[in-house]
C-alpha cells in the first residue's frame, strides 16, 4: 500500500449508522490514489481546436450523422440523432466546421476504430440558444424524459447505457440509487462533482425521483474516502427525502450490482436487470447532468474528467468538452511521454488502455491515467495457477475464478457456463490479487466472446436447418402433387385412347394428332431460339471477360465466372435440341405407318413404356448425386466435430436405402424394356391399338377396290377364315372341348356367308 | 507515439507465487529448529539432500521439456516441497533413500504431471509414501529425542548417511509408536511407564516442541494469509474430536488429545501439507470437508490400523477425492437462489 491510500479522512462513524448496511462478498483494497488528483480545484479545459465525435459513446445502436462536411456547426448543435431504442444524440460541443465524418481511434476496448465526426473549431464559440424549463414537476413525465432523451444523457460512471430508456421502464421503482461510490482507484471526477454542486445534484435526484414514482427510498451512496463530497451533499440534502450514506471502501463497492447489495441487501437474480428487483441506479455525474438537461436545455457536450498520473507536472479535475482529443487535456497537465508506460482510459482496475493520445475524451471518460513506469510497471508474465484460491476470495460475483481460468483455457464452454462465467462483472479483483500475474479477466473476455459467438452460429444453423426441413417438405409434397396428377392425366390418356380406339373402328377420324406433331416441332424451334440466344450470350460474356482481361480490372475472377455459366448454358440448350432430334425419328421408325393418328398413338406408347425407365435412371442419378453430397457434408461434419453428424449420417443411410431401391428398380425396368425390344418392333402391346391398325388398313383398302375385287377378297378372306375355323373344330374335336358346337356353327355360318359371296361374284361375272 | 495495449486491470498487488513459497518455507523455521535441536544435525543433513537433489531433478526435468529453468526453479515450489519432504523424513535416513524419495516427489509426482499447478497428489507425500511402503526399516527408525538419549556427532551422522553404518542406541520409539505397542498398558501406565511420555510436558518428549513449532508457523501462515483457515481448523477439530469420543484410558482407549494433536506430523500436515492448494479442494465449503475427512482418517488409521502415524496416507487418499469434493461444493454465485452443479446443462 502507498501512503496515498491511508491519507483520507474517515468519514464519521455517526453518519452510517443511519442506514443498515449489508455486506457484499469478496472485493479487495487496491491503493486509492486518490489525493493526488484533489490539490487543484476544479478548471475548465480550453476550448480544444478540433474536436472527434465518435457515434458511439453510448451502449446500443450507433448515431445517425445529421451533418455533412463542410457544414458549420454551433455549439450545442445535434450532428447525430439517435439511431433505435437503445442509442443516444451527439451535440457538437463547439461552433466550426465538419471537416470529416470517417472511421478514427475511438475510447474503446476493442481498440478499433468507429465511425466520428470531426469539426473543427472557428473560435467563436457560437452557442445555439437553450430553451430553459421552470415548471418540469408540472409537465407530463414523458415529455421531461424526451428532453433528457434529446439531450443525449447517458450513463455517466462508465457503461454509456441512455439514461432515457433506464427512466422509462417498467414495473414498481422501491429504490432509487445515487451512485457516488467511485471505488475505482485514482478517480475523482465524482468527488469533484459532488464537492461543487451538491444543489444541483440533489434537485437532479428529486427530478429523478419524480419520473420513477417517487420511490419511498431515496438514497446517494458513497465510500467514506470522500468526507468534502459527503458533507456538502448531506447539507444540501437537508429537508429532502434524499439519504446520504456513506460506507467503508472496498472495491469494486460501486459496481451497479454490489451498490444494490450494499445498500438494500438485494440480489439482482443472474441475467435480470436492477429494475427487476424495484431499483435504478445512477451515476452522479449523469443526476447532474440529466438535471441541467431539462432545468436549462442543455444538452451533454461537457464533462468531469480527472487527469491523473505519474507521467504528468500537475495533477487534477478539469471541465473538458465531449470530443477533445486527449492529448489537448494531458499537454495541459504537463504530460511527460517518455516517463508513461502506458495511457489508460477510465480507472486502473476497469479502464482500458489507449494507444494514441489522439483519442477524444467521451461521455463516459471519467478519468485519463499517465502512470509512470514506477507507479504500473510492465505486467510481470504469468507464472502456473497454483490454485491458492485468492481469486475467489477476492470476487465480488462469488464465482470460483481459478476453476474458471481453468476451465477458459481448455475451452470447456460448458463448464464454465455451469461455473457462472456470465456473471463475472470483469472488475479485475481476481487478476490484482493473483500471486502469478495471469491475466484471468482477459481469459474470461476471450471465453464469453467465444461461447457468444459459438451461440449465434448455432442459432444461426438451427434457422438454415428448420429452412432446409421446411424445404424439405415442401419438396416432397409437390412431388406427391405432381405424381398424383401425372396418374390422373396417365388414367385420362389411356380412357381417352380407348375411346378413340371405339371411334377409330367406327370411322377414322383425320385429326387430334397433328397439334402435338406440331408443338413437337415447336419444342425444337424453341429450343433452337434458346440454344442461339444462350450462344449469343456467351459470346458477350466471352467479349466482356477478354475486355476485363485488358483492362487488367479486379472483376476479371467475376467475368471469368459468367463465361462458364454461359458456356454450361449452351451445352444445356444443345443437348435438350439434340434430344428432341433424336426422339421423333426413333417414334416413326417404330411406327412405319402413314396414318398420322396411329403414329402418335404408337409415339404415346413408346413414351408411356420408356418414361418410367427414364424416370427411374433420371431417379437414380439423382439419389447418386444427393448422397454424394449428404457423405461429403457427413465428413465435413466429422471432421470438425459438430454435433449434427449423427443426424447427417441418418440422412446417408436413408439416401443410401432410397438408393438401392431406385436401383433394383431401375433393372428391372432395364430387364422388362430389353425383353420388349426383343418382341417384333412394331406388334404393339396394346391389343386395341392393333385392332384399329388392322381396321384401318383393312378400311383404306377396301376404299380403293372395285366391288369385283372386293367380292373377291372377300371370298378370299372368308377361304382363309374357314380353313382356321375348321383347324379350331378339329383340334376341339381332337380335344373333345365344348367349344365343339359353336366352332361347327361358326364354320357352317361362314361356309353359308362364303356361298352367298360366291353367288355375288358370279353374279358380277356372267 | 503508439502506447502498449493491455487488458485491465492495470493494477496488482504486490502479492506473487515466490513470495508464498517462500513465505511458507519461512514459516517452518520455528518447527525445523526445535527439530535440530531434539533429533540433531541429521535433521540438516535431510534438509541439505532434499534440496539439493529436489532442486537438480526440478533443474533436470525443465531442461528435458525445454522450459526455461530460471524462470520456474525461481517460483521455489521445488524448495517448498525439499523442505517438507526434509522434515518428514527420518533423520540420518540414508542418502540413497532421500534420493529416491526426490525424484518420486519431483519427477514422478510433479514433473510428469506437467509441473506446478498440475499436480493431483502432494509431491512430498508421495515420496513418503513410496519410501514407507518400500524400505520400512529405514523409514521406522526415528531418533530418540536429546532429553532420552545422547544425539549422534557431525562425523557419526555424516557416516550412518553416506556409508550406511550404524549407530548405537539413537533411534527410538515415538509417542505414536509407544501407543501402539503398548500391549495392554492403560494410557496412565504408558503416561508413567514409557520415558517418552514420562520425560515430557503435555504430549510427548520433543515431538510437543516440534508440533508447537509447527503450529507457530501455522498461524504465522494464516495471519498473512497465505491460505484460510477452513483446512487445518477442520482437521485438527475432528482429529480432536474424535479422540475424546474414543478416550476412556483404559488399555484399548486412544491417546489423549494433546497427544494426538501434538505428536507425529500433525501440525506439519494440518498447516504445511493439507494447505498445499494444488491438491486440494477449491471452495471454502470444499476444503471443510477436505480438512475433517483428512482428520478422521488420521485418527481412523492411527488408531485402527497398522501404522503408528496417517498423516501421508490420509493426505493423499482425500487427495484423490478433492475433484470429487469440488464437484458437490460451488458455492452460489451472486444473482443466483443455489449453487449450481458442476455438471449441470446449460441452456446456450
Amino acid at each position: 500500500m502507498t501512503a496515498h491510500a491511508v491519507t483520507h479522512q474517515i468519514i464519521a462513524t455517526s453518519s452510517q449508522s443511519e442506514r443498515k448496511l449489508f455486506p457484499i462478498p469478496g472485493g479487495v483494497h487496491p491503493p486509492e490514489n486518490k489525493s493526488q488528483s484533489l490539490n487543484l480545484p476544479l478548471s475548465a479545459l480550453p476550448a480544444p481546436a478540433k474536436i472527434i465525435l465518435p457515434l458511439n459513446q453510448h451502449i446500443g445502436a450507433p448515431a445517425k450523422p445529421l451533418v455533412a462536411i463542410g457544414e458549420r456547426v454551433l455549439k450545442g448543435q445535434l450532428v447525430a440523432s439517435a439511431k433505435g431504442f437503445i442509442s443516444a444524440n451527439i451535440h457538437s460541443s463547439i461552433s466550426g466546421t465538419v471537416t470529416a465524418i470517417e472511421e478514427l481511434p475511438v475510447p474503446h476496448p476493442s481498440g478499433l476504430p468507429a465511425m466520428s465526426i470531426v469539426i473543427r473549431s472557428d473560435n467563436l464559440d457560437e452557442s445555439v440558444t437553450y430553451e430553459p424549463c421552470e415548471n418540469y414537476f408540472e409537465l407530463p413525465k414523458e415529455q421531461v424524459i424526451a428532453k433528457i432523451q434529446s439531450a443525449g444523457i447517458v450513463g455517466m460512471g462508465g457503461a454509456g447505457f441512455p439514461t432515457s430508456v433506464k427512466l422509462g421502464g417498467r414495473g414498481k421503482i422501491e429504490h432509487l440509487i445515487i451512485n457516488g461510490t467511485e471505488c475505482e482507484p485514482y478517480i475523482t471526477a465524482d468527488d469533484i462533482l459532488m464537492q461543487t454542486y451538491p444543489q444541483e445534484i440533489i434537485e437532479g435526484v428529486k427530478l429523478l425521483a419524480h419520473l420513477l414514482g417517487n420511490p419511498a427510498d431515496v438514497v446517494i451512496g458513497m465510500e467514506d474516502n470522500k468526507p468534502k463530497a459527503f458533507t456538502a451533499l448531506k447539507e444540501a440534502a437537508k429537508g429532502t427525502n434524499v439519504q446520504v450514506v456513506a460506507f467503508p471502501g472496498k472495491y469494486p463497492s460501486g459496481g451497479e450490482k454490489q451498490l444494490i447489495q450494499r445498500l438494500t441487501g438485494k440480489e439482482v437474480p443472474s441475467g435480470k436487470l436492477p429494475s427487476d428487483v424495484g431499483a435504478v441506479v445512477q451515476n452522479v455525474g449523469t443526476v447532474y447532468a440529466a438535471y441541467r438537461a431539462v432545468k436549462y436545455g442543455e444538452p451533454l457536450i461537457e464533462r468531469i474528467t480527472t487527469v491523473v498520473g505519474g507521467a504528468l507536472q500537475k495533477q487534477g479535475n478539469v471541465i473538458v468538452r465531449i470530443g477533445t482529443p486527449v492529448a489537448d487535456a494531458l499537454s495541459e497537465f504537463g504530460f511527460k511521454e517518455r516517463q508513461a508506460s502506458q495511457l489508460i482510459m477510465g480507472g486502473p482496475m476497469m479502464g482500458f488502455t489507449l494507444e494514441t493520445a489522439e483519442i477524444p475524451i467521451v461521455k463516459t471518460s471519467n478519468c485519463i491515467i499517465a502512470p509512470s513506469y514506477a507507479e504500473m510497471p510492465p505486467v510481470a508474465p504469468a507464472q502456473p495457477c497454483i490454485r491458492c484460491g485468492l481469486c475467489a476470495e477476492a470476487c465480488p460475483a462469488g464465482l470460483l475464478p481459478q476453476q474458471l481460468y481453468w476451465y477458459a483455457r481448455s475451452e470447456d464452454h460448458e463448464k464454465l457456463q455451469a461455473h457462472n462465467l456470465f456473471d463475472c462483472i470483469e472488475c479485475g479483483a481476481c487478476s490484482f490479487v493473483c500471486p502469478s500475474h495471469i491475466p484471468l479477466v482477459q481469459y474470461y473476455r476471450a471465453s464469453k466472446g467465444a461461447i457468444r459467438t459459438e451461440r449465434e452460429e448455432k442459432a444461426k444453423s438451427d434457422r438454415s436447418r428448420r429452412r432446409f426441413e421446411f424445404k424439405q417438405e415442401r419438396i416432397a409434397k409437390a412431388e406427391a402433387e405432381k405424381e398424383a396428377k401425372r396418374i390422373a392425366r396417365q388414367k385420362a390418356a389411356q380412357e381417352a385412347q380407348q375411346k378413340m380406339a371405339e371411334q377409330k373402328a367406327k370411322a377414322p377420324p383425320a385429326a387430334a394428332a397433328p397439334a402435338t406433331a406440331e408443338s413437337a416441332e415447336d419444342t425444337r424451334a424453341r429450343l433452337e431460339r434458346a440454344l442461339a440466344s444462350a450462344q449469343t450470350r456467351l459470346e458477350s460474356a466471352q467479349a466482356k471477360h477478354a475486355e476485363a482481361v485488358a483492362e487488367g480490372s479486379d472483376r476479371v475472377d467475376q467475368m471469368a465466372a459468367r463465361v462458364k455459366q454461359a458456356e454450361l448454358k449452351v451445352q444445356e440448350a444443345q443437348a435438350k435440341l439434340s434430344e428432341t432430334q433424336h426422339t421423333p425419328t426413333a417414334s416413326t421408325v417404330d411406327t412405319n405407318s402413314d396414318d398420322p393418328v396411329a403414329r402418335a398413338i404408337a409415339k404415346a406408347q413408346a413414351k408411356n413404356a420408356m418414361s418410367p425407365l427414364e424416370k427411374a435412371q433420371s431417379n437414380v442419378e439423382s439419389l447418386e448425386n444427393r448422397l454424394s453430397k449428404a457423405q461429403e457434408k457427413h465428413q465435413q461434419a466429422l471432421s470438425e466435430g459438430a454435433d449434427n453428424a449423427s443426424a447427417l449420417l441418418i440422412g446417408v443411410n436413408k439416401l443410401t436405402e432410397k438408393l438401392e431401391q431406385a436401383r433394383t428398380e431401375l433393372q428391372g425396368l432395364q430387364a422388362e424394356s430389353l425383353s420388349s425390344t426383343e418382341k417384333p418392333a412394331a406388334a404393339p402391346d396394346d391389343p386395341a391399338a392393333a385392332a384399329i391398325e388392322r381396321a384401318k388398313a383393312k378400311a383404306e383398302a377396301m376404299a380403293s377396290m372395285s366391288p369385283k375385287e372386293k367380292l373377291e377378297n372377300q371370298i378370299e378372306s372368308l377361304t382363309g377364315r374357314i380353313a382356321k375355323a375348321e383347324q379350331k373344330l378339329a383340334a376341339a374335336q381332337a380335344e373333345n372341348a365344348d367349344t365343339v358346337e359353336a366352332l361347327a356353327l361358326g364354320v357352317e355360318k361362314l361356309k353359308a356367308k362364303l356361298a352367298s359371296t360366291q353367288q355375288e361374284l358370279e353374279q358380277l361375272n356372267p | 507515439m503508439s502506447f502498449i495495449s493491455q487488458s485491465s486491470p492495470h493494477a496488482h498487488a504486490t502479492n506473487s507465487t515466490q513470495r508464498v513459497m517462500l513465505t511458507v518455507v519461512l514459516a517452518t523455521i520455528p518447527g525445523a529448529l526445535a527439530m535440530v535441536y531434539f533429533f540433531g544435525v541429521g535433521v540438516i543433513i535431510n534438509l541439505t539432500l532434499t534440496i539439493g537433489f529436489c532442486l537438480g531433478f526440478e533443474a533436470a526435468v525443465l531442461y528435458l521439456r525445454k522450459r526455461p529453468i530460471g524462470f520456474y526453479l525461481k517460483d521455489f515450489s521445488a524448495l517448498v516441497t525439499a523442505v517438507l519432504l526434509g522434515l518428514a523424513l527420518p533423520p540420518y535416513s540414508p542418502w540413497w533413500m532421500i534420493f529416491v524419495g526426490c525424484f518420486f516427489a519431483i519427477v514422478v509426482a510433479k514433473q510428469l504431471y506437467g509441473g506446478l499447478g498440475f499436480n493431483p497428489f502432494n509431491p512430498a507425500m508421495i515420496a513418503y509414501v513410496v519410501l514407507l511402503i518400500s524400505f520400512p526399516v529405514q523409514m521406522t527408525q526415528w531418533a530418540a529425542p536429546v532429553n532420552l538419549g545422547d544425539l549422534p556427532s557431525i562425523s557419526e551422522a555424516l557416516t550412518k548417511v553416506f556409508t550406511g553404518t550404524a549407530i548405537d542406541g539413537y533411534s527410538g520409539a515415538t509417542p505414536l509408536d509407544a501407543f501402539k505397542q503398548s500391549e495392554s498398558l492403560t494410557v496412565a501406565d504408558i503416561y508413567s511407564q514409557k520415558p517418552i511420555f514420562s520425560e515430557a510436558f503435555f504430549a510427548g518428549a520433543g515431538w510437543e516442541w516440534v508440533n508447537a513449532g509447527f503450529l507457530l508457523g501455522g498461524l504465522f501462515l494464516l495471519w498473512r494469509k497465505i491460505f484460510t483457515w477452513h483446512a487445518p481448523v477442520s482437521m485438527l477439530a475432528v482429529l480432536a474430536l474424535m479422540s475424546i469420543i474414543f478416550y476412556d484410558g483404559s488399555s484399548e482407549s486412544s491417546a489423549p488429545v494433546l497427544t494426538h494433536l501434538f505428536s507425529g506430523a500433525t501440525m506439519l500436515g494440518a498447516f504445511f501439507i493439507i494447505t498445499d492448494p494444488v491438491s486440494s479442494a477449491v471452495s471454502n465449503k470444499g476444503r471443510l470437508i477436505f480438512g475433517g475427512c483428512i482428520g478422521l482418517l488420521v485418527f481412523l488409521i492411527r488408531h485402527f490400523g497398522n501404522y503408528p502415524d496417517a498423516v501421508a496416507f490420509s493426505v493423499l487418499l482425500m487427495n484423490f477425492a478433492a475433484p470429487f469434493i469440488d464437484y458437490y461444493t460451488v458455492p452460489r454465485s451472486y444473482g443466483h437462489s443455489k449453487p449450481r452443479r458442476a455438471t449441470e446443462k446449460v441452456d446456450v
